[in-house]
């Protein structure tokens, strides 16, 4: 019964048409809006939830595959499924929405029927971009995400809103036209859009190298990666909480899944001889962002900042496996590092959506993301706090929180690789230590800095339970990320296998 | 001598828009001003009456008739029936912006359907001899229609400027032709492609002619570097002009180009296409960079259409059936989205106010959110974001020149597209992130707004499901 349902189409088209009806209640009940967003993201939620439960976790085969043809003319399909790297992300995705939607409720005044639909829609495509296994229904559903994230970003940002929002929208589409001409180009070859079809197309080092320089634009804008990252501070300063949170715990996952789905199996012999500029890239986020973040004053942008370093390790753990088999002539602990970079990506969607909301909880109150600002919250915001140092000592990668999982299991596999290469990474343990706990001391200990953090109230019901949730999730994969690790195995397994058969003519 | 009758059956929606055209040139002299609502409704029946002939008698294979200089084939009909649908929405649109100026006259209507016919002609024309009259009757149709706002004096610079130059193409054009004409004997494009095929690319008067006539022909588009009196012209004409140039010609002038270079002279592909590459770079390049510096909408996308002349280029030029049809698409989305941008210009216009800038579309949202909504999707369109339908036109465009091996081509054509995506971003700035200047709201007719809606609503429509049109494109041109 259950398999027969559309899975995937639900799970992409209801939060569409539901943010649809949503635009049609209207700005004039904002009440009304705001339960329907509510119940259509809780939903969509819940649908998703059959793709976890029902996923057979012992093939690498694409799973919940729906396939209609959709343009003929050029083979184009709509055509859906899910692996272990999907699936995952896309209950990330269903899941953070939730939480934007209860982050939103009170706090957006001006227009809050287009805020939540522009969400709901956002969930949408998002999914699709996850599920679609036709490059050119991926393409659609990756640009599409710009035009609700542009206006989120625009319509309820910061000052420089304009600004910050511009530049990321032509930033992520300069990245992704190239890419769409590497499409091209291999349908050429294929005469076939379909993903897994381009994953045989054998192709000859120097088309390797263009389509992989295509890719890595287009998801390395996305991840961000040294030195393309520098929409996202902008981006993240001035987006709304609900904005900050779906761009970190979102949309630069999206990036890391574009390497794993298209780089890796499609230009495999390209990528084994360019690994050591992503690990390079990888390497500087890692070490040189963290001491960037070490420096503001911004709070969002410290967080921003700080997602560009552990996002560096993602792809540290995703390109190390060249490296590996090139040290040891062996794949083992190659598993490892792929599966740490996808532990990082989920984990890292739960940590830094939580540590934007808190400065979310914040910035509500004082109107101010200074950390000068602030000093000694503890004081008249207990509850908070005790949030606000779980999500601090989880960014850290304190054991025992999702973030060490992810962090501990790609270091360990870049030992295989290389010493210097795991020493420089494992500087993150020392950097995001100090960036994180800085923060948390300036902001939430010592005295009480002014008048403003005299009056703060604690958090509310509301806030408690969307920071419950997440804080639930981050304890939850810290000590049993077996769950998690275990949908990926086959698909990690199948991908690596991919990566070392050499598609060379 | 006998005189043989030609067939008149295939050209019985031209006939049929002459005779009604010059029926409502007699009612309209008798009408009182304010019955001229009659002669509106006469001029969209016309259109609704040819596009049933139209529909009635498409069919697949090609007809020739007139001695060879008329040719009714599925190409033709489908672009007939998109500068009808076209013509119709500007009609429509202008309607009540006309009222608003007084200009509400019988000769707007006139002068947009000999202008139809015109093009119709040019859609359906297999003689340069033909081409050279429909495009002849749209220009001067379309001359007159820019000076109707008589006072103005922007205006007639506008006219006078567009008259000369496009006299100037004419002239290149004829000049060309005349050349083809010595070198094959003929005008009927049959004839001068099969003598073309014998004497190949070695004879230089067929060469020197073929360089005229696409000089000829860029300037009729607007392709850089033939394109100043685009700006110009977009920009000093009353929008209801401006909208009308902006849309049904385009379709006619792919037809020009389609006719001349791929029917009459494909063997010279070789050489027209190295030209057609520099206009399409230059107009792709030029149209999107200055399109960043204006400041008046319509001068805007007066650039914008330059840089859409320089996509549907390499459709063609890429001289491949695909090709053709991914141009033919192109146009026809392009038409489609260009008629939107200007209805929605024209509908933020009011009596004693002319939305011309970029800042009358400041807090759109705020004073009108569906009308916002709709130019947004308008915009994202022509930037060719997907889901919209201006994605799949540039996808297929980029495809054909791709399938040929010119890869360069299509990422000078996508680095331009994403700088050009900066002023579409701007004008969607300007109505949802910026505070309205104005506040009086914005007054629709109900039938007006059901047809922009239905217009916007088309572009997403489209993008989710392009198949359709693609498919009827592509059929229109496999024979």
């Amino acid at each position: 019964m259950l398999s027969e349902l559309p899975l995937l189409s639900l799970v992409i088209w209801f939060p569409i048409l539901g943010g649809i009806a949503v635009l049609f209640v209207g700005d004039e009940n904002p009440s009304r809006a705001k339960v329907l967003s509510l119940t259509v993201a809780i939903l969509s939620f819940l649908i998703s939830l059959p793709l976890f439960s029902s996923f057979d976790a012992t093939t690498a085969a694409m799973q919940f595959q729906e396939f209609v043809p959709w343009i003929p003319a050029f083979s184009v399909n709509y055509h859906l499924g899910v692996d272990g790297f999907s699936m995952p992300l896309i209950l990330l995705t269903a899941f953070m929405t939730v939480l934007v939607v209860i982050a939103g409720w009170e706090v957006i005044q001006y227009r809050i029927a287009q805020y939540m639909a522009a969400f709901l829609i956002m969930e949408g495509l998002m999914i699709g971009v996850f599920a679609a296994l036709d490059a050119i229904l991926f393409y659609v559903f990756f640009e599409a995400m710009l035009i609700p994230m542009f206006l989120i970003i625009g319509i309820w940002g910061g000052p420089r809103r304009v600004y910050a929002t511009i530049k990321f929208f032509l930033y992520t589409f300069l990245g992704s036209v190239f890419m769409l001409i590497a499409l091209i180009y291999m349908y050429n070859q294929a005469s076939s859009f379909e993903i897994l079809d381009f994953h045989k197309l054998p192709l000859s080092m120097t088309e390797q190298v263009f389509i992989f320089f295509a890719f890595l634009l287009g998801f390395a804008v996305k991840v961000p990666m040294w030195p393309v990252h520098t929409w996202l501070p902008d981006a993240h300063v001035e987006a709304p909480t609900g904005g900050s949170v779906i761009l970190a715990a979102i949309t630069l996952k999206i990036g890391g899944y574009g390497f794993l789905r298209f780089a890796l199996p499609i230009t495999p012999d390209a990528a084994a001889m360019l690994d050591w500029l992503i690990i390079t890239m990888s390497l500087v986020a890692v070490v040189y962002i963290g001491l960037v973040a070490l420096i503001q004053q911004d709070m969002k942008k410290l967080i921003a900042y700080s997602s560009i370093a552990h996002m560096g390790f993602v792809t540290l753990g995703f390109f190390i496996v060249f490296g590996i088999e090139r040290h040891t002539g062996s794949l083992s602990g190659a598993t490892m590092g792929i599966e740490g970079g996808m532990v990082q990506m989920v984990s890292h969607g739960f940590i830094s959506g939580a540590l934007f909301l808190c400065v979310g909880v914040l910035y509500d109150r004082v109107h101010s993301r200074q950390i000068k600002d602030y000093g000694g919250v503890a004081n008249t915001m207990p509850i908070f706090a005790a949030f606000m140092v779980l999500f601090g000592m989880a960014n850290s990668g304190l054991p025992g929180t999702s973030g060490f999982v992810g962090e501990f299991m790609v270091i360990l596999s870049s030992f295989k690789a290389s010493f210097w290469i795991a020493f420089l990474a494992s500087a993150t343990l020392i950097l995001g230590a100090a960036y994180t706990l800085w923060l948390i001391k300036r902001v939430i200990f010592g005295e009480i800095g002014n008048s403003h953090v005299a009056e703060l109230k604690d958090v509310s019901t509301r806030e408690i339970i969307m920071l419950s949730l997440l804080a639930a999730a981050v304890l939850l994969l810290g000590v049993w990320p077996d769950p998690l690790t275990s949908v990926m195995h086959a698909s990690v397994d199948n991908l690596i296998q991919h990566v070392v058969t050499s598609k060379l003519l | 001598m006998n005189f043989v009758a030609p067939d008149f059956m295939p050209v019985l929606p031209e006939i049929f828009v002459l005779t009604l055209t010059c029926l409502i040139l007699v009612i309209d002299v008798f009408l009182e001003q304010r019955q001229r609502h009659i002669t509106y409704g006469l001029a969209q029946l016309t259109l609704l009456g040819a596009a049933l002939l139209t529909l009635l008698t498409y069919s697949q294979a090609p007809v020739t008739t007139m001695f060879g200089h008329y040719i009714k084939d599925a190409m033709g009909d489908l672009l007939k029936l998109f500068i009808y649908l076209a013509s119709a929405a500007v009609f429509l649109y202008s309607r009540d912006y006309l009222r608003q100026r007084n200009l509400f006259k019988g000769e707007y209507y006139v002068l947009g359907l000999f202008g139809v016919l015109g093009m119709m002609i040019m859609v359906s024309a297999h003689s340069l001899l033909s081409v050279y009259l429909g495009l002849e009757l749209l220009s001067l149709s379309l001359y007159a229609l820019v000076a109707t706002d008589r006072d103005s004096p922007v205006a007639s610079e506008a006219a006078m400027k567009y008259f000369v130059l496009g006299s100037l193409a004419s002239g290149m054009l004829l000049y060309g032709i005349s050349m083809i004409y010595g070198a094959t004997g003929s005008v009927d494009l049959q004839v001068v492609a099969d003598a073309v095929g014998q004497q190949g690319a070695n004879n230089l008067v067929l060469v020197f002619g073929l360089v005229f006539l696409v000089v000829g022909l860029a300037f009729k588009l607007g392709a850089v570097p033939f394109h100043m009196w685009l700006p110009d012209v977009y920009q000093g004409a009353p929008t209801s002009v401006t909208l009308y140039i902006g849309s049904a010609p385009k379709l006619a002038a792919f037809a020009l180009v389609m006719r001349i270079l791929v029917d009459g002279l494909g063997t010279l592909q070789g050489d027209w296409q190295q030209m057609l590459i520099i206009l399409a770079v230059l107009s792709i390049a030029l149209g999107n960079l200055v399109a960043i510096a204006q400041t008046n909408i319509k001068r805007m996308l007066a650039y914008s259409t330059i840089s859409h002349v320089g996509f549907l280029l390499l459709g063609i030029l890429s001289g491949t059936p695909e090709g053709y049809a991914a141009s033919m698409f192109y146009t026809i989305v392009y038409v489609l989205m260009a008629v939107g941008a200007f209805g929605v210009v024209i509908m933020l216009s009011r009596s004693g106010f002319e939305a011309e800038n970029i800042d009358d579309f400041k807090g759109l949202n705020d004073r009108s959110p569906w009308l916002a909504f709709l130019m947004m999707m308008i915009m994202m369109s022509m930037a060719g974001v997907p889901f919209l339908v201006g994605f799949y036109a540039k996808w297929v465009v980029l495809q054909a020149v791709v399938n040929i091996g010119l890869v360069w081509l299509a990422i000078v054509g996508v680095v331009f597209s994403v700088i050009g995506a900066f002023y579409y971003l701007r004008v969607v700035k300007c109505m949802y992130f910026d505070k309205p200047e104005q506040s009086e709201a914005i007054e629709m007719s109900r039938d007006t707004e059901i047809v922009i809606s239905a217009n916007g609503l088309l572009l997403v429509g489209l993008g989710l499901y392009p198949t359709a049109l693609m498919a009827w494109c592509a059929a229109a041109l496999l024979n």
